[in-house]
């Protein structure tokens, strides 16, 4: 981490970087303010308020933004709370992505922290009192300097105004005394009836910079002397590296060294995000992209089978120790070990009431099976990392979600202390999850400590969608017990999957059924995995709204009306003590959804088939009506309605397009989504193989609502995409009479039925 | 190794390169011209979509040998001031999440509207097809696609 920040320093540098040479991301929007539109005058002297924001002497603000960009919009959402609180006019803005600081961006880890659709839930109070203290420091200031009340002192779009005395000023005039006066502890914030800023849709703050291609992404990195590397990884899971030989590619024009590293130390104990199957690998450092490319095929290494381990890692839930078994996996045997522990009793992690009993009475039982394969997260920016080693110090700059997780590894690999690590959080090509686990950056630094000069790693497509961190294959069994006039008795799941299971026992439909029993399983794996947009929800959601479809249709009730009336027992009289949601959110954005869609108001059009799927998930509500027509075999998603219940909206049309992302990843996913391992590679290496959507398969017209209320700000970027899964199997039932129980749902099958 | 003369963006730009190298990574490494993305490598991504002359092409598979004196064009040389109709169109829609593969989606769209002006909705998607974005933002390209049509 950095501790020492001269901001002045490092515009000043910035500045005159843009005339030259490209050494960082941050140069080239130094003019630039946040709305894109004008060029702002740069200020002689910057005014530091704190480590959000900082007012030049001609009132243009800097404000930093905490969390790493990679595509949820931060840069622009999150300055926009600040300059909400601070009054300030959006135009006078200028946007900068921070650097990891965990003292400055506290907690430690979390503080800068992109996943989990934490980013503004877990900003909001800390950029809203980051704005209201400089507010309030100005106010003061202007107090002092014109002997009045500080109370009788307005604000508006960065001009402080005494009413009474007829005197005013500009934020830049109050600047320098106001950076002097103590930070409150806690500062009066705005009413929220009283923002002019948050709720206004605000175009992204980097929009020209990337429809004119400028430089941002770690790939595009560069500095004078930089060595571009690439690594050898092992060809299967289970593999790990026995010898090699560097010297045929050594020899090849270009190329200055090939020699192996080692992520890990031994007896390193691993955190929660060191995932990362291929510790030892086989580094290739030359001039320039291409040479390595080619050098890298001209390496001879001879792999060897993993024996089976088990290590201790300290992860969210404290130390656990984690088995990892020998051997090369199968997808096949994948499929028939989940199916026999399906049908073996589970871990019972929720029950209420009697369910053995009620299934036992029932007049009629429902069970269904639903499963979904390994995903890559395929980020279309592969992984990269710029490393710069200088004895002790490193300097290092890329894609990363999760600063705080990998400075500890990077430190105790290094055998340095954090404070001589410096990051720093390029944009990111998409990361969904993958860039949580950043053993990438490790990698780049042991590459240049070795070749004592900077160095851009850089990951094929291949390496990147061989080497993954994936969402795990699972797998759902869902119960219903009817009695002789269609009553629900009783509600049984029972999910795993390799190696963790998606059961979230909790969740609705637990607490509205009287009789429910929720068990887990897992099957040990070494195929490496980890978070993906909406982790373990991404298939749960699916096979239980797919469910809920069937049972409702069983017992002869709408859909929607069916699950109003679960979440009415829910609210009114919840079954059990922990009950994760919101009942009457959840259904909110379902009365929201039927209203929008027009649902059995509004006869669909011919040929037009209607699913409809609910979901909560990272504090958040979001539901969707999926029309879609069948052409040759092939569904046709005309229309998602989305409702989403995520508290305020920040920048609703930057939450707009996240949702319609989220439903079109999703439906792609659904439809097309999967990877398969044989003798424990990865059967897909690059997007010949793996089917991902585009632009002919995306649903027509993606219509988004969101709920309008008071309620802090809740999760975005995950919540819309686990319940498409369902909306779209659900659509496709009513379309082919056929119901989906298997993702991916068309995959290699062009044509359903 | 050899020596290439290229007319990139209106400029004359030498190159020592192997003759085999992909445009992409002539753009990239050795002009600094970084704007062209590496997504797949083996045109199936649509990242790395420049213009030859007018036509799209993907240069992750284009020697730099082949390219001749053909008037090379990437995202950097599309308009002087970033304003091309389809830039312009992509800002008024906001269409970028990440925002990485959208040089290649504009160029290819430019391409497009440049050969069919007024394109209809499938040939929209054919000519785009090519293009992933794997932040899902197709529903906007397509729109924006069609303001710049006009
Ligand atoms: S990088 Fe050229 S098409 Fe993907
Ligand atoms: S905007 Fe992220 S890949 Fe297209």
């Amino acid at each position: 981490m950095t501790t020492s920040n001269s901001r002045r320093t490092f515009l000043k540098n910035s500045v005159l970087a843009s005339g030259g040479m490209v050494i960082g991301v941050n140069w080239l929007t130094g003019c630039k303010n946040a709305s894109s539109e004008a060029a702002l005058t740069m200020p002689k002297e910057w005014f530091n308020f704190n480590a959000y924001l900082k007012i030049g002497e001609n009132g243009v603000v800097t404000i930093f933004t905490p969390n790493p960009e990679f595509g949820q919009n931060v840069m622009t959402s999150m300055p926009m709370v600040v300059a909400e609180e601070l009054d300030v006019d959006w135009r006078n803005v200028l946007v900068e992505m921070a650097p990891f600081d965990a003292v400055k961006y506290p907690p430690a880890i979390f503080g800068q922290f992109t996943g989990g659709s934490r980013g503004i839930m877990s900003k909001w109070e800390p950029l809203r009192n980051a704005g209201a203290a400089a507010r309030h420091m100005l106010k003061e200031a202007a107090a002092q300097a014109w002997q009045v009340p500080a109370s009788e002192i307005t604000t508006s779009a960065g001009v402080l105004k005494h009413e009474k005395s007829g005197k005013s000023a500009g934020y830049g005039e109050m600047a320098a005394a106001a950076a002097k006066i103590p930070v409150p502890v806690k500062p009066t914030l705005k009413e929220i009836k009283d923002f002019k800023l948050i709720s206004q849709s605000q175009k992204n703050v980097r929009g020209k910079e990337i429809v004119t291609g400028k430089p941002m992404f770690g790939v595009d990195y560069k500095v004078d002397g930089m060595l571009i590397a690439m690594i050898a990884q092992p060809p299967a899971f289970g593999m790990k590296l026995k010898t090699f030989d560097g010297s045929a590619a050594k020899a090849m024009p270009g190329i200055k060294d090939v020699f192996s590293i080692k992520t890990y130390n031994d007896g390193y104990e691993k955190g929660g995000f060191d995932v990362n199957a291929f510790p030892e690998l086989v580094a290739i450092v030359g001039n320039s992209t291409w040479e390595v490319m080619q050098a890298k095929k001209a390496l001879t290494i001879e792999w060897e089978p993993i024996a089976a381990y088990s290590e201790t890692v300290n992860g969210w839930g404290g130390k656990q120790v984690v088995n990892v078994p020998a051997g090369l996996e199968n997808s096949d045997d994948h499929a028939a070990k989940m199916a026999a522990l399906a049908a073996k009793p589970g871990r019972v992690v929720r029950r209420n009431g009697d369910p053995e009993a009620a299934f036992k009475k029932a007049a009629k039982v429902i069970e269904r099976s639903y499963s979904c394969p390994y995903l890559a997260h395929n980020c279309m920016e592969p992984m990269n990392f710029f490393a710069d080693v200088k004895g002790d110090k490193v300097k290092v700059a890329g894609p990363l979600q999760i600063p705080g997780f990998i400075e500890p590894t990077l430190a105790a690999r290094m055998g340095i202390p954090v404070e001589n690590i410096e990051i720093e959080m390029t944009r990111m090509g998409g990361g969904f999850g993958r860039r949580s686990y950043s053993h990438y950056l490790v990698e780049a630094a042991l590459i240049s400590q070795k070749m004592n000069a900077p160095v851009k790693l850089m990951y094929t497509r291949e390496d990147d969608m061989t080497n993954g961190v994936y969402r795990p294959a699972y797998h759902a069994v869902y119960r219903a017990a009817l009695d002789e006039n269609n009553n629900l008795l009783a509600f049984h799941v029972k999910a795993g999957g390799i190696p963790e299971s998606p059961l979230h026992a909790d969740r609705f439909p637990a607490g509205a059924i009287d009789n429910y029993l929720a068990e887990d399983w897992k099957i040990e794996s070494n195929i490496t995995i980890g978070a993906f947009r909406a982790p373990r929800s991404n298939f749960i959601a699916g096979a239980e709204q797919s469910f809920l479809d069937e049972l409702a249709e069983a017992m002869g009730k709408d859909p929607i009306e069916f699950r109003l009336e679960l979440l009415k027992r829910a609210k009114e009289n919840p079954v059990g003590e922990r009950n994760d949601y919101d009942a009457a959110r959840y259904a909110g954005v379902l009365e929201l959804v039927r209203d929008k869609s027009g649902w059995g108001k509004t006869p669909v059009a011919a040929g037009v088939s209607r699913g409809v799927a609910a979901y909560f998930c990272h504090a958040s509500y979001a539901a969707h009506v999926l029309d879609l027509t069948m052409e040759n075999g092939k569904p046709v998603v005309q229309k998602v309605t989305s409702a989403i219940d995520c508290g305020i909206v920040v920048n609703p049309d930057a939450a707009a397009n996240m949702t319609e992302g989220a439903v079109t990843d999703g439906i792609g996913n659904a439809l097309y989504g999967e990877m398969t391992f044989k003798a424990g590679a990865a059967e897909k290496a690059n997007f010949d193989k793996y089917r991902m959507i585009r632009m002919s398969e995306a649903p027509k017209a993606i219509d988004v609502h969101f709920v309008k209320n008071e309620i802090a700000p809740t999760g975005m970027g995950e919540p819309p995409f686990p319940p498409i899964f369902g909306a779209l199997a659900n659509a496709l039932y009513k379309a082919t009479g056929k119901r989906v129980y298997r993702q991916p749902f068309l995959g290699e099958r062009e044509v359903m039925g | 190794m050899a020596n290439f003369t290229l007319n990139i963006n209106g400029k004359q730009q030498t190159v020592d390169v192997d003759p085999a190298t992909p445009m992409l990574w002539v753009l990239r490494d050795h002009l600094n011209l970084v704007g062209t993305k590496y997504g797949c490598g083996i045109a199936q991504c649509g990242a790395c979509t420049i213009h030859l002359g007018d036509v799209a092409m993907r240069s992750c598979m284009l020697p730099v040998s082949q390219v001749g004196n053909q008037a090379v064009t990437t995202i950097e040389g599309l308009s002087e001031n970033g304003d091309h109709p389809v830039q312009q169109a992509w800002l008024e829609h906001d269409v970028a999440q990440c925002g990485y593969c959208q040089s290649g989606q504009i160029m290819n769209a430019a391409a497009l509207l440049k050969a069919n002006p007024k394109p209809s909705d499938a040939e929209i998607e054919g000519a785009m097809n090519g293009n992933i974005c794997r932040c899902a933002t197709y529903v906007r390209i397509k729109a924006a696609i069609k303001t710049a049509a006009g």
